[in-house]
């Protein structure tokens, strides 16, 4: 079902982003190819989250470039990357209309988005809530349509902002399940996360940042046995101390 | 749920336009004619009897904008009536020599009593002397409402101070009120204060929230109020419905209209005298 | 003052059915679901294009139109009376003292409220939708549907305060209205003319009349924003 012609691979060059003076991501390049997920992990005010927003185009570099193999992300006009946030920004809609209105955006007709919506809701597991208003659903439902929302559209990448941070591990645990489908869909995820455990359940590769530099790309079991950096091994170490 | 809901909201609006649908738009009779007239001649409850009388006469409906005569004169000069209907005959003239008005003719004329408190502070009750009772008013300084909006009624008023040989302007006091406004709320701000007041004899018999107050002075011939009626002028304002105002016009001054006018009474009492045919009115 | 002579008259005329009253009612009614109709289709769109756009001056836009909310009726009474007079730039049609210029007149005081409301609606949603609608790329003018239709509860709120200030108005429907019986006499004008002929209980049956009317508005306003609140979180 995926087309065959991708994105990706996806060149980050040079990349740097000042706000308000202060300079948040310095010189920041590297590929992403098709395939697995990618792990961004580093400290708080490392750049991940603004690195992946950078990426997915909501900011504008300072200086650098964001390249993808179709021009600006798009094929045939349409975005094939997509994004899910942090904090879940749900419609003032119902779960399936949370779905039809991003179908309806990228240009599906009415019943087309509605019959997508209740095929992407009878898959991730939502349909039993596909007609409570959005916003009153529990954080890790509102995380799972949000990453539903975005998949409906079958991008070819998906980024994700520390989707888990706010939740219990069983809401962890359902969220992960879902990403791992997507991986084996051959979706490629690009994911900031805190929780090393999930680095390193999930992840094909490690990103490691610090104070707005990329400091570490390695492999991802690689990296949790032997960084290369000394940055990355204090890091490791005082999260795996504790 | 979310169309139980968006029912819920709209609920209201939807309610609404409903009610407005069922209740049409009142008649959609083109033929119809402006008329500014005069306070007195709604608030007394005239038109409520002359006009459905008209209209079904001639099928033609008058819709009566009540202002004062001054700005009702003013709303037939920018046109914005076919017929003006007014009490003030210096001004009425006015209108027609300043091309505004084809012809004033005479239609009706009512009288104004002052009314006044019962204890009556200014000792006037029963006079039939009106410039000796209005001295005796600001002698005593006792409360006086003015209309003061430039109505027939206050340029009687005005009329009738200088004939009581009071200059208002240069003698007026804290006791002498201009409130700017109608006939009812000058009758209800005297009622309120317990002041004289100049009213037009209709309007007070159809005046209901009368508290203290009574007529204490009638009968005095200089408080004959004479009504003229004009047509606005189509050489001024072409789109003036002159067919359906001279119409008007005739049947007012007609013996029906005339009849009409005489056959208004409250509690048995003529409100307005038509003389139409009285050289010089 | 007999306040129970009042509430009797109230109630004679509502459960009466006088025609006469019936035709006030509806006429209120009329006119002013009509004038918040209008003053919808302008000031939701134009709200929402104030809301997303920038440009010089934008500032001052906004605050003349919050500062207009405020605008006394018989002011705006007066300037569509000019406009419409038969020596006025729109003469010719002959709206003057007519339901139509009372429509006119209330969209006029109605608008600067769904202007205002909306453009903070919006802007609010904005700021909070910015970063989902701009990821799924619906941005600028393409997203006022959106923003307008999650901004829902709100807005209807707006419209519910809107016919609040436009059905309890006198001044201006009285001057370009002219207060023509059976033609363009409304609930408040009707009021003010029966205490200028000193009938205070049929005044204050009316008053009644309107306060409920209000009141009702209020509560359907009341309710929309609690669904909201439950529905949109």
């Amino acid at each position: 079902m995926r087309e065959t012609s991708s994105i990706l691979p996806l060149q980050v060059c040079g990349l740097s982003c000042e706000i308000d003076g202060a300079r948040l991501l310095e010189n920041v390049s590297l590929d992403v190819a098709t395939g697995g997920l990618t792990a961004l992990i580093g400290p708080n005010g490392a750049g991940k989250s603004l690195f992946l927003r950078l990426c997915h185009g909501l900011l504008a570099p300072t200086s650098g470039t964001v390249a993808w193999q179709l021009d600006g992300g798009r094929r045939s006009g349409k975005k094939r990357h997509a994004m899910v946030f942090q904090h879940p920004m749900m419609l003032r809609r119902s779960v399936v209309d949370n779905l039809i209105h991003a179908l309806a955006t990228a240009g599906e007709t009415r019943g087309e988005a509605r019959r997508q919506a209740v095929a992407a809701l009878e898959r991730f597991g939502l349909a039993p809530l596909a007609k409570r208003p959005a916003r009153n659903l529990s954080g890790g439902e509102k995380q799972r349509l949000a990453i539903a929302r975005a998949a409906v559209l079958h991008p070819d990448v998906i980024f994700l902002d520390e989707p888990t941070s706010q939740l219990d591990p069983g809401a962890t645990r359902q969220i992960e399940r879902m990403l791992t489908e997507l991986i084996a869909e051959g979706t490629t995820l690009v994911m900031a996360t805190h929780d090393l455990g999930q680095a390193r359940r999930l992840a094909r590769r490690i990103l490691y940042f610090s104070r707005g530099r990329l400091i570490e790309d390695a492999p991802a079991e690689r990296f949790f046995t032997n960084p290369a950096s000394p940055e990355a091994r204090a890091f490791l170490a005082g999260e795996l101390v504790w | 749920m979310l169309r139980r809901t968006l029912l819920a909201a709209g609920f209201t609006v939807v309610a609404l336009s409903g009610a407005v649908a069922q209740t049409a738009a009142p008649t959609a009779d083109n033929r119809f004619i402006t008329v500014s007239s005069t306070t007195s001649t709604t608030d007394s409850g005239l038109f409520k009897e002359l006009l459905p009388r008209f209209k079904a006469k001639t099928g033609i409906e008058v819709r009566v904008v009540s202002q004062g005569t001054g700005q009702a004169l003013d709303t037939g000069r920018r046109g914005d009536a076919d017929v003006v209907f007014v009490h003030a005959k210096p001004q009425e003239e006015k209108f027609v020599a300043e091309g505004f008005g084809v012809k004033r003719k005479p239609v009706m004329y009512n009288d104004f009593v002052l009314i006044g408190p019962k204890s009556d502070p200014a000792g006037i009750k029963g006079s039939k002397d009106i410039a000796a009772a209005l001295k005796a008013v600001q002698a005593k300084g006792a409360a006086f409402v003015s209309r003061g909006d430039k109505s027939g009624t206050h340029s009687a008023e005005l009329t009738l101070w200088k004939v009581a040989d009071v200059d208002i302007d240069k003698d007026r006091g804290g006791w002498y009120r201009e409130i700017g406004q109608g006939m009812g709320a000058a009758l209800n701000t005297a009622s309120a204060m317990n002041a004289y007041v100049l009213a037009d004899r209709a309007t007070w018999l159809n005046f209901k929230n009368r508290g203290e107050l009574d007529i204490v002075v009638e009968g005095d011939k200089r408080l004959f109020n004479q009504y003229g009626v004009i047509l606005v002028n189509p050489v001024k304002h072409p789109h003036v419905k002159k067919a359906d105002g001279q119409i008007f016009i005739d049947w007012l001054v007609s013996p029906e209209g005339q009849k009409a006018i005489a056959d208004y009474k409250i509690n048995g009492q003529s409100l307005f005298f038509p003389n139409a045919t009285q050289p010089g009115a | 003052m007999d306040s129970g002579n009042a509430f009797v008259a109230a109630l004679q005329l509502i459960a009466g059915f006088d025609p006469d009253f019936l035709r006030v009612v509806a006429l209120s009614l009329r006119v002013t679901v009509t004038a918040v109709l209008i003053a919808a289709l302008i000031g939701l769109p134009l709200g929402a294009l104030l809301a997303l756009s920038r440009f010089p001056g934008r500032a001052l836009v906004i605050v003349l139109f919050n500062a207009l909310m405020g605008l006394p009726p018989v002011v705006a009474g007066l300037i569509v009376f000019l406009l419409l007079s038969r020596s006025g730039p729109f003469g010719p049609f002959g709206l003057l003292f007519s339901p139509t210029a009372m429509i006119i007149v209330q969209a006029v005081l109605v608008l600067p409220i769904i202007i205002a409301l909306t453009r903070q609606t919006v802007e609010d949603l904005w700021r909070e939708y910015h970063d989902h609608l701009t990821s799924i790329d619906l941005v600028g003018l393409r997203a006022i549907p959106t923003l307008l239709w999650d901004g829902r509860f709100a807005l209807a709120t707006a419209l519910l305060a809107g016919f609040g200030r436009a059905s309890a108005e006198v001044g201006a429907v009285l001057i370009v209205g002219g207060n023509i019986a059976g033609y363009t006499r409304t609930m408040t004008t009707t009021i003010a003319l029966e205490t200028s002929k000193g009938d205070l209980p049929l005044a204050l049956g009316l008053g009644i009349v309107l306060i409920t009317l209000t009141i009702l508005i209020n509560a359907a306003a009341y309710g929309t924003s609690r669904i909201g609140i439950r529905y949109a979180g």
